[in-house]
């Protein structure tokens, strides 16, 4: 199967977009993320008033100029319609990445050598649950011939192939909230073994909608205790954190074989060095014991990239805000880096955009690679007094200036599945 | 031009996304005025429930241009 191929070819970033609570552009998103800003508030996308958790982080409305979303600058009216918002969401963040890569695939080879993994954990939950409504009425007929295809999870990468003439490998992930890791981390793997060249990858989430909302909120998984105070609701490591905060958005990257970059004169972000996966084997929602499913994921994506735990100086922790995650996956990461947890920053940038699920990783990737780029590792915002002590530091409230050489990734889903991804510094 | 004509045209260019002054008598929904087959079938639903009437299976695939669905459905608030 891979006879041909005798090394890995390595794989580099060169283009990124975002949707996020935090607003659309990853140059305005960061910004808003360094200055400690948060994008939780009421819900507004439908009435929420019976709900016991009524905020959550919704892409901001407004014009792309200031950094907010308006969908019409962006997606024919028209073709609206059939799909989604999880997929309008997906082909805004690609738009930027593609624009910001300057990849334009012009001959048929180029084409064929590019191909599109944007995955996402729910999919269109907003159209489904509107048309079974319909079905509920009796009226079955007046469903809309786009109903599936706008719900489907792999019509995200389908529109975006369709778009830009993408023919190269089409896919999809959908492993809940590893979502957005396993799209980068298998996307990687596929330049890596010469399935592409270049990969559009990333993930997308759109389910802050009736059942979406009452089916997380019947699971017990979010925050009710901070309606009235929404930015505060996300508080991961914090004593008082009560459940995850519900966010939406999409992340995308453009990864590229690096040769590849290099010889048409592309700017590269960084490196996509390790990637690592894992299975709990244990309970449909809850972590196994000490986080063992995270720990084997992370060893796994170091052993991968040959790096070890003191050439690492950031963790994005999957760290939802959740009273039992959060310090299992401490325990975990204290585990792996031992000694040298002393000299590591560790954050969750869901502190400011709540939990994106199936883009949560693609998003937060992409954060991983500005810190490395700039320096600075993100602020967990909300961390007054953490529930448990640890040597790592969790850069609470203020982001913190550091050397970034190497950064790890975390995201983990329901039904025990775990992926961590290492980037390093552009070579 | 008839009120159903008017309203007929008016569906075609808020559903295709096309100008107006593309959608003749005789445009084809597809052929002139960019439709895939799913459009079409998204239209017929929308004439349905803008004139109250019913459209079967059968008779919507013989609706192919705006002139076909004025017809149809003249025809059928005349029945």
């Amino acid at each position: 199967m891979f006879g041909s191929l005798t090394t890995p070819r390595r794989v580099v970033v060169t283009g990124m977009g975002i949707a996020c609570p935090l607003g659309v552009g990853v140059a305005h998103v960061w910004q808003r993320m360094l200055a400690g800003e948060s994008g939780i508030g009421p819900i507004s996308l439908f009435d929420a008033t019976d709900l016991p958790a009524r905020i959550a982080g919704e892409v901001p409305s407004g014009s792309r100029a200031e950094g907010k979303l308006d969908f019409n600058e962006w997606i024919p009216v028209k073709d609206q319609k059939k799909m989604d918002r999880f997929i309008q969401l997906a082909l805004v963040a690609a738009a930027e990445a593609v624009e910001d890569s300057g990849w334009v695939a012009e001959s048929e080879d180029d084409k064929n050598a590019t191909g599109v993994m944007i995955g996402s954990g729910i999919g269109g939950l907003p159209t489904i649950s509107e048309n079974s409504q319909l079905v509920a009425q009796g009226k079955s007929r007046r469903l809309s011939p786009f109903f599936i295809p706008s719900a489907l999870i792999n019509l995200a990468s389908g529109h975006v192939s369709i778009r830009y003439g993408f023919k190269g490998p089409n896919h999809a992930v959908v492993t809940a909230c590893a979502t957005g890791v396993h799209a980068l981390g298998d996307a990687a793997r596929l330049i890596a073994l010469g399935d592409a060249d270049v990969m559009v990858a990333g993930g997308a989430e759109a389910a802050i909608c009736d059942i979406g909302m009452a089916g997380f909120c019947a699971a017990r998984a979010l925050s009710t205790g901070f309606n009235d105070r929404p930015t505060e609701a996300s508080r991961p490591w914090d004593k008082d954190r009560d459940g995850f905060v519900m966010g939406e958005g999409a992340g995308v990257m453009v990864l590229e074989e690096y040769e590849h970059a290099k010889k048409r004169g592309a700017k590269i972000y960084g490196e996509v060095i390790g990637y690592g996966m894992s299975g709990d084997a244990y309970h449909i929602t809850a972590p196994a014991e000490g986080h063992d499913g995270a720990y084997r994921a992370m060893k796994a994506a170091l052993k991968n990239a040959g790096v070890t735990p003191d050439q690492i100086q950031y963790v994005n922790a999957h760290g939802t805000s959740t009273p039992m995650g959060d310090d299992l996956e401490l325990e975990a990461v204290e585990k792996l880096f031992g000694e040298a947890g002393k000299g590591l920053a560790m954050s969750s940038t869901k502190s400011a955009i709540g939990h994106l699920l199936g883009a949560a990783g693609a998003v937060e990737g992409i954060f991983s690679i500005l810190a490395i780029r700039d320096g600075v590792a993100p602020p967990t915002l909300n961390l007054h007094a953490p529930s448990r002590e640890s040597v790592i530091d969790r850069v609470a409230l203020q982001p913190q200036q550091r050397s970034i050489e190497v950064a790890l990734s975390n995201s983990f889903g329901f039904g025990g599945t775990n992926a961590s991804i290492l980037f390093r510094k552009a070579p | 031009m008839s009120d159903t004509a008017e309203k007929v045209k008016k569906i075609v260019v808020e559903h295709l996304g096309v100008e107006e002054a593309k959608v003749t008598a005789e445009a084809s929904f597809i052929d002139d005025l960019g439709a895939d087959s799913l459009d079409t079938v998204e239209l017929v639903m929308a004439f349905e429930e803008a004139f109250g009437v019913e459209i079967p299976d059968d008779a919507a695939e013989k609706i192919t241009t705006v002139k076909d669905a004025i017809d149809y459905i003249e025809a059928q608030k005349a029945a």
